[in-house]
């Protein structure tokens, strides 16, 4: 049994005039909790469509455990447990309709599992989705997500807009899943600090490309976030050499590295400024370190 | 098992983990022979990658502050008063850090934060 569960292969496409994805290769591992990252319209949904097999690959190809999703529609998504971002749920149906509407696509379907995370999320059998609160539908497709014990669960901005009880939930099942061996998630996030406590990897998707790509605690160690005090004011943002990014005014100046820790402590003393904070930045400032720079990100670290 | 984890704060949560154990352990709240959580349970009670977790009890383990049991579990060890009183200066030592830290940045001198070190120790007993 291949350890990637999901590959990406160079894979672009386009809408029109607009570039969704550019050359786009990643692999993610069984048994790991990989988060993608990016502002909105960076193209992670696009990427996940691809995943589920919505979106065939034009240039460049997808493999889910190592079949192409729109040539083996059953065999991937029957493995798959999918909470997509505006949690689409047919809004006539109850919540006990809704389960066993959804037992019928999935052989590994177990229905104990599923009453039991249905009474533990608090979800009334009897009530239609359309009169449940966003967190209770949020809950209800989780549900339909885990209740087969997918191999891959996929989950496309789960948090957003919700409130910090069910976001919790979610962040709970993304981890029970992984504990459980042999199984692994995939999701979409714009909430850092939650990316930064459950995931394993991450990757930094901007205008569709692949801007930064690595195990967490790998990127988290890397970069460095340095807080500077100049002798004297600064009327243009200072020039230190490998700096990502430099936010400030006069005195005071934040620099965030990747790497060349070192050169930029020196190259910050010669400039005459006093080192007055240096630590390890938290993914949220990293992403905004890298948003905030001009230079176009290039494929996979 | 009280931990707490911050999420924002420039230090790596298998270190966050490491660190309050080691306090724990300092502090008499875990004995020898306790029984820490599994990997699987503290993970989610902290919401956070049994990885992450893995990482930190491998860490304690080569510490020498627990020892782990194939099959049964990561269980605290017996260490000698020595170590328990080392364990505690360095813990206090890396706060002191921080204080004085801050107290630099705020532009306090140190002779204020010993007054109010002794300020708030007289509170502190009192109640």
């Amino acid at each position: 049994m291949s350890d990637v569960i999901v590959n990406f292969d160079r894979l672009s496409r386009s809408f029109g005039a607009k570039q969704a994805l550019n050359e786009v290769t990643l692999q993610v591992e069984r048994g790991s909790v990989f988060g993608l990252v990016g502002e909105n319209g960076a193209g992670k949904t696009t990427l996940i469509r691809h995943v589920l097999g919505l979106l065939k690959a034009k240039l460049g190809a997808v493999r889910v455990f190592q079949l192409d999703p729109v040539q083996h529609p059953k065999d991937v998504l029957g493995r798959i447990g999918y909470l997509s971002e505006d949690r689409d749920l047919p809004d006539w149906m109850t919540v006990a309709q809704l389960l066993r509407y959804s037992q019928a696509f999935y052989r590994e379907w177990d229905e104990t599992f599923a009453d039991q995370l249905r009474d533990q999320f608090d979800l009334d059998p009897r009530q239609k989705i359309k009169q449940l609160s966003r967190g209770q539908r949020a809950r209800a497709g989780l549900v339909v997500a885990l209740a087969h014990r997918p191999d891959l669960l996929i989950l496309d901005e789960p948090s957003s807009g919700l409130d910090p009880v069910v976001r919790r939930d979610i962040l709970t099942a993304i981890i029970r899943t992984v504990a459980d061996e042999g199984r692994t998630v995939l999701f979409s996030s714009h909430l850092l600090e939650e990316v930064e406590r459950v995931a394993d990897w991450v990757a930094m998707i901007r205008n569709g490309r692949v801007g930064l790509s690595g195990p967490l605690p790998d990127i988290l160690q890397n970069h460095r976030r340095l807080v500077l005090r100049f002798e004297s004011p600064q009327l243009t943002e200072p020039d230190l050499p490998g700096a990502i990014s430099c936010q400030g005014t006069g005195r005071e100046w934040t620099v965030m590295c990747n790497g060349g820790v070192e050169e930029l402590r020196a190259a910050a003393s010669r400039a005459g400024a006093r080192i007055v904070d240096d630590d390890t930045p938290t993914l949220n400032e990293i992403f905004l370190a890298m948003a905030s720079s001009s230079t176009d990100p290039r494929g996979a670290s | 098992m009280q931990i707490r984890i911050s999420s924002s704060d420039g230090i790596p949560i298998y270190r966050q983990i490491v660190n309050q154990v080691k306090y724990l352990v300092a502090a008499g709240r875990l004995t020898a022979g306790d029984q820490l959580l599994s990997v699987r349970t503290l993970a989610e009670q902290l919401v956070v990658n049994p990885n992450t977790v893995s990482r930190a009890y491998r860490e304690l383990e080569s510490a020498g502050v627990i020892t782990a049991r194939q099959g049964s579990g990561a269980f605290v060890t017996d260490n000698g008063s020595p170590l328990a009183l080392r364990e505690k200066r360095k813990v206090l030592r890396e706060r002191v850090d921080m204080l004085l830290a801050e107290a630099d940045s705020l532009d306090v001198d140190v002779t204020t934060v010993i007054k109010l070190l002794r300020d708030r120790s007289r509170k502190f007993k009192s109640e």
